[in-house]
C-alpha cells in the first residue's frame, strides 16, 4: 500500500523529471557552443574551434573551469541573499519545463492553468537578479538590477497582452490545447503581428540583447553579476541561457504550433517525423533568431527601451486584444 | 489524504512563520522577501484547496508585480528605520486598539459559521461541483454574470488611482530635450546631408 501509493509514483515521477532536465542541461551547454559558432560565422570567425573535434567539447571544459574556481563572497555583502539569487535564477528556469508539452499527451503536469504558469513562473525571473544586485552591496550590481526590475515588469505587461489575444483564439489555459486548438486562416494571419511583438518582448524578459542594459558591460561592468564568480555566476549563466530556450518554447506553443508539423501540413512526409523533434526543430529556430539579433543589433538607450514598451507594444496589443476579441464574436468563431 | 494533510501544515507552518518575520526581521528587504515567501505559500494553500487560477493569480500579481515594486521602494528609499521604531510607545494604543478590532470581526466570521450553517456550505465549497467545469471557467461564470457591474466598479477604482498617480507625478521640466522618434524617422538624405566639392587647402 505504502509501495503502490506514494513510493512508486514518486519514483516515477523523479525519473521524468530527470528525463526533462538532463537533456535540458545538455542543450543549454551546446546552445553556449551554437551561439558563439554562429556569431561566429555571422562575424567571419572560427568560434570555438580547439577542444575536441570542431570544438564540440568546449561547453564542457567551460563548465569545469567555473567549478574549479573559488567562489567569492563579498565581505560587504548580504551572504544568504548573495547565495540565494543564482540558485534562485536557476531554480526557476527549470521549474517551468514541468508544464511544458513536447507531444501530445507528453508533458509532466498536464494542468488547466499551464499559460499562467509559465507566466508566474517567466514574472519571478525577475526576483534572482534584483536579490543579487542588493545582496552584492556594490554600485554597478545595484544599478543593473534596478535597470533589470524595471524591464521586466515594463515588457510583462505586453507578454500578458499578446498572451490574452492567443488565449481568446484558443478558449483554453491549458497548454496542450492551446497547441491542438483550431485556428481560423484571418486570425492566424491576424496573430503574425504578435509573434513579433511576443518574441521581442521575450528578448526583453531574459535580458538578451539587444535589451541586456541589466548586464551593460560598457557602463556598468557586467551588472548585477559583477561580483559573481565560480559555480554561482555559471548558475546565472545556466538559468540565462535555460530561460532562452523556455521562452522559445512557449513562442513554439502558441504561435508556431508545439509539435505538429509547420503550417498545418499533416501529409505523410512531414507527419512521419515524430512530434518532439519538429518541437526542438522550431525551438532551435526561434533560438538561432536570438543568436542572429545579438549578433545583428546595437543595444538600445534605457529610455528607448521603455519607450518601445510602454508607447508602442502595449496599445498594440490592447488594440490586438480588441480587435481579434471584436472578430471572434462577429464571425461567431469564439471557442465553445 | 495524509500527504495532503501533511501539505497543508507544511504550507501553512511556513505561511505564518514567515508572516511573523516579516515584522520581526530588522533588515527591510528581508521582510519583503519573507513576504514574497508568505505569499508563495498562500498559493500553495489555494492549489491544495483545489483553486489553481486563484493561486496563479496570487502569484502573478503580488509576487510578479507588488512585491517586486515593493523591493524596488525599499531598496531605493534610505528610510531609517531606528528612528521609525522610537515613536513605537507612541502607536502602541492605537495600534493595538486596529489588532482588536481585526480580532473581534475574525471571531465573528468564526461564530457565524457556527450560528448560520449555510454560510459554511458557501465558504468551504472554492471547488465547483461539476468537475467538467475548470475553476477558471467557473469564476468567469460569476463574475461576468452576477457581479458584472462590480466587477466594473472596481475596474474604475483602480483606474482612476491610476491616472491620480500619473497625474500627481508627471511635472513639466522646461529646457529638456526630449527626444522625437517621428521626427527623427521622418527625416531624409536630402534634407541632412550635402555634398560639397571643397578644393584643397580652402575649406568650405
Amino acid at each position: 500500500m505504502l509501495w503502490t501509493d506514494y513510493a512508486w509514483p514518486t519514483i516515477v515521477i523523479v525519473l521524468q523529471i530527470m528525463a526533462i532536465i538532463v537533456p535540458l542541461l545538455v542543450a543549454v551547454a551546446y546552445l553556449t557552443y551554437a551561439e558563439r559558432k554562429v556569431m561566429g560565422a555571422m562575424q567571419m570567425r572560427q568560434g570555438p574551434m580547439t577542444v575536441g573535434p570542431f570544438g564540440l567539447l568546449q561547453p564542457l571544459a567551460d563548465g569545469l573551469k567555473l567549478l574549479t574556481k573559488e567562489t567569492i563572497i563579498p565581505s560587504g555583502s548580504s551572504r544568504l541573499v548573495f547565495v540565494l539569487a543564482p540558485m534562485m535564477t536557476f531554480f526557476l528556469s527549470l521549474v517551468a519545463w514541468a508544464v511544458i508539452p513536447f507531444d501530445d499527451g507528453m508533458v509532466l503536469a498536464d494542468i488547466n492553468v499551464g499559460v499562467l504558469y509559465l507566466f508566474a513562473i517567466s514574472s519571478l525571473g525577475v526576483y534572482g537578479i534584483i536579490m543579487a544586485g542588493w545582496a552584492s552591496n556594490s554600485k554597478y550590481a545595484f544599478l543593473g538590477a534596478l535597470r533589470s526590475a524595471a524591464q521586466m515588469v515594463s515588457y510583462e505587461v505586453s507578454i500578458g497582452l499578446v498572451m490574452i489575444t492567443v488565449l481568446l483564439v484558443v478558449g483554453s489555459l491549458n497548454l496542450t490545447d492551446v497547441v491542438t486548438a483550431e485556428r481560423p486562416l484571418l486570425i492566424q494571419i491576424l496573430l503574425l503581428p504578435m509573434l513579433v511583438i511576443f518574441f521581442v518582448s521575450t528578448l526583453a524578459e531574459t535580458n538578451r540583447h539587444p535589451f541586456d542594459l541589466p548586464e551593460g558591460e560598457s557602463e556598468i561592468t557586467g551588472g548585477f553579476m559583477v561580483e559573481y564568480s565560480s559555480m554561482t555566476y555559471a548558475l546565472f549563466f545556466l538559468g540565462e541561457y535555460a530561460n532562452m530556450i523556455l521562452m522559445s518554447a512557449m513562442t513554439t506553443i502558441l504561435f508556431l504550433g508545439g509539435w505538429l508539423p509547420p503550417f498545418g501540413l499533416d501529409i505523410p512526409p512531414l507527419n512521419w517525423i515524430p512530434g518532439p523533434i519538429w518541437f526542438a526543430a522550431k525551438i532551435a529556430l526561434c533560438l538561432f533568431v536570438f543568436i542572429w539579433v545579438r549578433a545583428t543589433l546595437p543595444r538600445f538607450r534605457y529610455d528607448q527601451l521603455m519607450r518601445l514598451g510602454w508607447k508602442v507594444f502595449l496599445p498594440i496589443s490592447l488594440l490586438w486584444v480588441v480587435l481579434i476579441s471584436g472578430l471572434l464574436v462577429a464571425f461567431d468563431w469564439l471557442p465553445a | 489524504m495524509i500527504v495532503q494533510a501533511l501539505a497543508f501544515y507544511l504550507f501553512a507552518g511556513i505561511a505564518i512563520a514567515a508572516s511573523v518575520m516579516v515584522i520581526a526581521s530588522r533588515n527591510p528587504v528581508h521582510s519583503v522577501l519573507f513576504l514574497i515567501m508568505a505569499f508563495f505559500n498562500s498559493a500553495a494553500l489555494f492549489v491544495l484547496l483545489g483553486a489553481e487560477f486563484l493561486a496563479m493569480v496570487l502569484i502573478v500579481v503580488y509576487v510578479g508585480a507588488v512585491a517586486v515594486l515593493f523591493l524596488f521602494v525599499v531598496m531605493m528609499l534610505d528610510v531609517n528605520f531606528a528612528k521609525l521604531r522610537e515613536g513605537f510607545q507612541n502607536y502602541l494604543p492605537i495600534g493595538g486598539l486596529i489588532g482588536l478590532i481585526l480580532l473581534v470581526e475574525l471571531i465573528f466570521v468564526v461564530g457565524a459559521w457556527i450560528v448560520v450553517p449555510e454560510a459554511d456550505l458557501v465558504a468551504r465549497n472554492p471547488v465547483p461541483a461539476d468537475p467538467e467545469i475548470t475553476n477558471t471557467e467557473a469564476l468567469g461564470r460569476i463574475l461576468y454574470t452576477d457581479y458584472v457591474y462590480l466587477f466594473q466598479v472596481s475596474g474604475l477604482i483602480l483606474l482612476v488611482a491610476m491616472i491620480g498617480a500619473i497625474v500627481l507625478t508627471l511635472r513639466q521640466r522646461s529646457g529638456v530635450r526630449r527626444q522625437n522618434v517621428e521626427h527623427q524617422l521622418a527625416r531624409r538624405r536630402e534634407d541632412s546631408v550635402a555634398i560639397a566639392r571643397v578644393d584643397t587647402g580652402k575649406g568650405v
